[in-house]
């Protein structure tokens, strides 16, 4: 049997080792360490609920291998802020009732977090292509493109860290 | 994932050739940004005994934009591509097709070599690529050799590439001055959505004339091809509404398509040649 590694991710700013063999995904090593708002979807590349951001760059988790993100920094939906204290995104998707079932939204704050570091200022347009690796089964997605422009928004006034 | 492979991840190209190259009795599989690969291996349509991650291998990376040619590494990104002025300019089909490739993260980890050497029928990539003259290098541990893009597929799945080759290079000369590059994907939605027709195309004019055309197709054959009788009715000649129509008709009588959950065959021979009409015909009003 082929041997098992272990590997550090920095996830959401705290390092955190754990022990895999090759085959491993980070979709689930990431919730084998109990990150359990990384949600498993279609495991295809197709819905996005599993997205977070390796180095700063929005991935599906679950066509990553573990072994790969070794050393590197993991951001959450989690690492982006919490009830008492939360990111713009967050903020604005409760404001705008963008969540239904709910499922779906920890993968698009993340990719909407990747799409507004990209381009503060996005387009409706950018939104759309931009979640376009994101399902949502609920809604018509009109709440979480208006949630993810107001959230664009409030961060370009505030001017600060993003 | 339940399927158990042993992974390498060596940190520079020998080292990635090598490891390809020792995969005696064993299924060895280079994976980047693994967007099929892992798909396919859950599925059990493959069964590495071993991959070869290229992550960490820089020599991979990279563009380069000299005087008549444009080189970009075989594990240049979808959203590498995207973030690229310059290839906004030199191959527009190119950044065409990337806008509506797979979704964010697929973007941001596919690469043009894993969808160049995924030899599906709908790869969006290679019809932009074939229609500006594109050329592999592959390379193994042993050598290193050189290929038209319009040679590599073989057929259905079928491709060039020997299991110890990476394709380590994609490059292609700068469009001549008075050109139009597009590409058309038609899907049942924008993004994230595999392809039901796509049809690339390279117009250039001088004096009145067409002097170079290229017509490429996607998803309606078992391999992405060049429509070659299309092309060569337009090279040399003054373009008018009938020819179009006859070159588009040519396009569409060297599709193959497949009836399957998408579209039927007859749809896709419609529309490859609706396409190939509207995307020549738009061309060559640019042009004029």
């Amino acid at each position: 049997m082929p041997e098992n590694r272990t590997i550090t991710l920095r996830i959401n700013g705290r390092d955190e080792e754990g022990r895999f063999p090759a085959h491993r995904t980070l979709l689930e090593a990431l919730r084998q360490l109990g990150h359990m708002e990384v949600k498993c979807g279609c495991e295809k590349g197709d819905c996005g609920a599993c997205a977070v951001l390796v180095d700063g760059m929005a991935v599906d988790s679950c066509l990553t291998l573990a072994w790969t993100a070794d050393g590197r920094e993991v951001t959450t939906v989690s690492g982006l802020g919490d009830l008492d204290s939360p990111h713009p995104l967050q903020q604005a998707f409760a404001d705008g009732g963008a969540a239904q079932c709910g499922y779906c939204i920890p993968g698009i704050i993340v990719a909407a977090k990747a799409i507004i570091d990209e381009n503060p200022e996005p387009s409706e347009d950018d939104i759309r292509l931009g979640l376009s690796g994101n399902l949502c089964r609920c809604t018509g997605y009109t709440k979480i493109f208006e949630a993810i422009a107001d959230a664009a928004a409030v961060m370009r006034a505030e001017g600060g860290e993003p | 994932m339940y399927a158990p492979f042993e992974l390498d991840i060596p940190t520079d190209l020998p080292g990635a050739l090598a490891a390809l190259a020792n995969g005696a009795g064993e299924t060895v599989l280079p994976i980047a940004g693994g967007t099929n690969l892992i798909v396919d291996i859950r599925a059990r349509r493959e069964r590495p005994d071993r991959m070869v991650g290229l992550g960490e291998v820089d020599e991979l990376k990279g563009m380069e934009f000299g005087p008549e040619r444009i080189a970009i590494g075989g594990r240049t990104t979808v959203s590498d591509l995207l973030r690229a002025p310059e290839i906004a300019r030199e191959a527009p089909a190119l950044i065409d097709a990337a806008r509506l490739f797979g979704g964010l993260m697929v973007r941001n980890t596919g690469t043009v070599a894993g969808n160049i050497a995924s030899g599906s029928p709908a790869a969006d990539l290679v019809p932009p690529l074939l229609t500006l003259d594109a050329e592999l290098t592959l390379a193994s541990a042993n050598a290193t050799r050189t290929m038209a893009l319009d040679d590599y597929y073989l057929g259905y799945k079928e491709d060039a590439r020997t299991p110890d080759e990476l394709i380590t290079r994609i490059a292609w000369p700068r469009l001549p001055a008075n050109a139009v590059n597009s590409f058309y994907k038609l899907a049942r939605r924008k993004g994230d959505a595999i392809t039901v027709t796509g049809v690339a195309v390279t117009l250039a004019a001088a004096d009145g004339r067409c002097t170079r055309a290229r017509i490429a197709l996607c998803s309606v054959a078992p391999v992405v091809f060049r429509a070659r009788q299309a092309e060569a009715l337009l090279e040399g000649r003054a373009l008018t509404p009938a020819l179009i129509d006859e070159a588009a008709a040519e396009a569409a009588a060297a599709a193959r398509p497949i009836d399957d959950i998408r579209a039927s065959a007859d749809y896709r021979r419609h529309t490859a040649l609706a396409l190939t009409r509207r995307l020549v015909g738009q061309a060559w009003d640019r042009l004029a």
